[in-house]
């Protein structure tokens, strides 16, 4: 089950029949026939605050775990894996970076970018030399000089591109950004969706992005509207 | 993620060194508090040993146990000296103690004995008496010192000291006729012995010639009978009390039932262990409340530290959070949690055990000079690692509350934004 190879399907991400509902709750959050994600595409979500979009991401990277339906990342079933499997392919072969706070307050700068090789050989092995990686990771991203700092000396802008640097080290094949500019303001909203765009193209890395902020809609390959395909969200407003 | 665990540990610093702390002044009071009592009940139950039977008139037999060994209260009636002498000279006794008491010396209790007394009475470990200065009296004027007597003002051999008749509050007057000379002083032993004055008996008959019921007749007041040592002493009419050390133990029960069907006088013999372990009973309420108070102590020590484990946890659902999203797995989350808990419990405990041997260190002498109690210092013990043990699994249980509680909510908040 470990670093399991993806087999060869079209598609990074595939949803077929997807149903959510919240511990606890009747009403279903998400309710999605279908939705893909093909090799190096830059995705842009979008939908207002509440509509489902983190609930959906954290469906994708495994977390949890839908009622009905299937979710197949890189041709691998993810309820077909244990909860640790799970843990380990998320660790392998995606990239996360949230909306604020990314950090660990008590990791350097280096430090909190190499995690995610600590928990995934396969990252770990692509990296070839983590340490070096991290560095040209940190110096395409303008931050060689902070390596060293604790990361809660950073500036909101820089924390989100370190975050940024330790989702794409060890090349995973996607990249998963929730509402990753929103703690910025809108000049260095675009320089950081540039710089995003930059890296993961370096590393071959498909992005799928999340924000209810309509405007970064433009640069990307494509963009959705969660409400578009989640049919559950008729029936919440009713 | 051992590195991880340490340097989120060295983040909340003050509360993890207050938790350390919690734990460590607990564990200092729970085996501190057991220590004191296994020493105290130690040095009690050993303070007699070697001496199979102890002879007083007829009473309870914790009462004779007080007077006979712990010069606490009065006899009711003494053995007449031609009883002892018949009793002494039975042929299963390999050797008696005569004691007789009643005056005192600034407060500390006068006993009156036989050279037999330095050379049989045990104590602790069927240890001897010793003599740090000097030796046994030889003349009748001549007084030996226990450790405390010597140690309070210092006195010196050959220095003169006067005895008090009586003892107490009611003690009456000074037999400044005849004062005693110091001519040896006693190794601590842990013992009523410390706090002891020995004198000949001769010494005590010696002082009370020509004493009435208690006051000085015209006739001792003159001090014809101070000057002479050599003044020939008739024995004592009575004694207070005798040890008995006999040639066989299988004799104890037969010599006991000689004593106690004595027709001449009421007198019996009790066994010094038993009567030691009966009056440790009447102590054990408050030894075993002090323990249950430390025990207690213990888990308002460990609840503490789980009140600050758990609220430390809302703030680190965010860490929780960003582990799992590099791909740490529910458990060990859960392991993180557990295994910072156990490592404080640790830690606390390695430091509570250091501070109690540091207090030890510094409480002996102390403990030494004031209580008499002698504490030794020795390995924990295997009840003391019982209790540590318990202490530990108790921080195990509680840790797994917290860890329990990170697991959920790591699995149930998932990556959302929880700030
Ligand atoms: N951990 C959770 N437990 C229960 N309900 C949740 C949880 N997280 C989000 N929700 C609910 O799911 C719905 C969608 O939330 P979310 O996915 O965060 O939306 P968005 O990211 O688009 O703002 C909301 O109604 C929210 O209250
Ligand atoms: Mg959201």
């Amino acid at each position: 089950m470990q670093d399991a190879t993806p087999g060869q399907t079209a598609a990074l991400i595939q949803v077929a029949g997807l149903e959510f509902a919240w511990p606890g709750t009747k009403q279903p959050v998400l309710h999605i026939p279908s939705f893909s994600l093909k090799p190096a595409e830059r995705l842009f979500l979008h939908g207002p605050s509440g509509s489902g979009k983190s609930t959906f991401l954290s469906l994708l990277t495994g977390i949890h775990l839908p009622q009905a339906g299937s979710i197949s990342i890189l041709g691998q079933n993810l309820a077909a894996l244990s909860g640790g499997g799970r843990d380990q392919f998320r660790a392998s072969h995606l990239g996360y970076v949230f909306q604020q706070f990314n950090l660990l307050p008590y990791l350097s700068v280096i430090d909190n970018v190499m995690l995610p090789c600590r928990f995934s050989r396969l990252r770990r092995e692509r990296a070839n030399d983590v340490r070096a990686q991290a560095l040209h990771l940190l110096e395409r991203l303008d931050l060689l000089t902070v390596r060293n700092k604790p990361s809660t000396a950073l500036s909101v802008g820089q924390q989100q591109r370190v975050a940024l640097a330790r989702a794409l080290i060890g090349a995973p094949e996607i990249l998963i950004a929730d509402e990753p500019t929103s703690a910025l303001d809108a000049e260095r909203r675009n320089a950081f969706i540039e710089l995003l765009f930059e890296c993961a193209e370096e590393n071959e890395t498909a992005v799928l992005l999340a924000s209810h902020d309509q405007h970064l809609a433009t640069a990307f390959d494509r963009s959705i509207s969660l409400a578009e395909i989640n049919h559950a969200t008729v029936n919440r407003h009713v | 993620m051992f590195r991880i665990a340490l340097f989120s540990m060295l983040n909340r610093r003050l509360t993890v060194v207050l938790a350390i702390l919690t734990v460590a002044l607990s564990v200092l009071l729970l085996v501190g508090v057991e220590r004191l009592r296994t020493e105290a009940r130690n040095s009690f139950s050993n303070t007699v040993s070697g001496t199979d039977l102890i002879v007083g008139s007829r009473t309870g037999s914790v009462q004779l146990l007080l007077y006979s060994v712990f010069r606490v209260g009065n006899a009711t009636n003494n053995i007449g000296w031609d009883s002892y002498l018949k009793l002494a000279h039975d042929p299963r006794v390999a050797w008696t103690i005569p004691i007789s008491l009643g005056d005192s010396f600034k407060g500390f209790p006068v006993l009156g004995t036989t050279a037999d007394y330095f050379k049989y009475l045990r104590y602790g470990d069927e240890q001897p008496l010793h003599f740090t200065r000097g030796g046994m009296f030889r003349h009748t004027h001549d007084a030996v010192l226990g450790a405390n007597v010597a140690n309070k003002r210092n006195y010196v051999l050959g220095q003169k000291i006067v005895l008090t008749h009586g003892s107490g509050d009611g003690a009456l007057s000074d037999h400044s006729d005849q004062p005693f000379t110091v001519v040896g002083v006693l190794a601590p032993t842990g013992t009523p012995v410390d706090d002891s004055v020995h004198v000949s008996l001769d010494g005590l008959t010696a002082i009370h010639e020509g004493w009435q019921s208690g006051s000085a007749s015209i006739l001792s007041t003159t001090g014809i009978y101070a000057a002479d040592e050599n003044r020939a002493i008739p024995p004592p009419e009575t004694i207070t009390a005798f040890y008995v050390g006999l040639k066989s133990r299988t004799s104890l029960f037969s010599y006991q039932r000689k004593v106690n069907q004595y027709r001449e006088e009421t007198l019996m013999a009790i066994m010094p262990g038993v009567a030691l372990s009966e009056l440790w009973q009447l102590m054990k309420v408050a030894e075993q409340a002090l323990l249950i108070v430390s025990v207690f102590v213990m888990v308002i020590g460990l609840l503490g530290m789980l009140t600050a484990l758990l609220t430390g946890l809302d703030e680190r659902r965010r860490e929780m959070a960003i582990l799992r999203s590099v791909g740490a797995r529910a458990w060990q989350i859960f392991l993180l949690v557990m295994g910072e808990t156990l490592w404080l419990v640790s830690i606390g405990i390695l430091l509570g055990m250091s501070l109690l041997y540091l207090a030890l260190l510094i409480a002996r002498p102390i403990l030494r000079e004031t209580y008499s109690l002698n504490i030794s210092l020795y390995w924990p013990t295997r009840s003391e690692c019982g209790l540590l043990l318990a202490t530990l699994l108790a921080g195990a249980v509680i840790g797994a509350i917290p860890a329990w509680r990170a697991y959920r909510m790591s699995l149930n908040d998932g990556l959302s934004q929880k700030i």
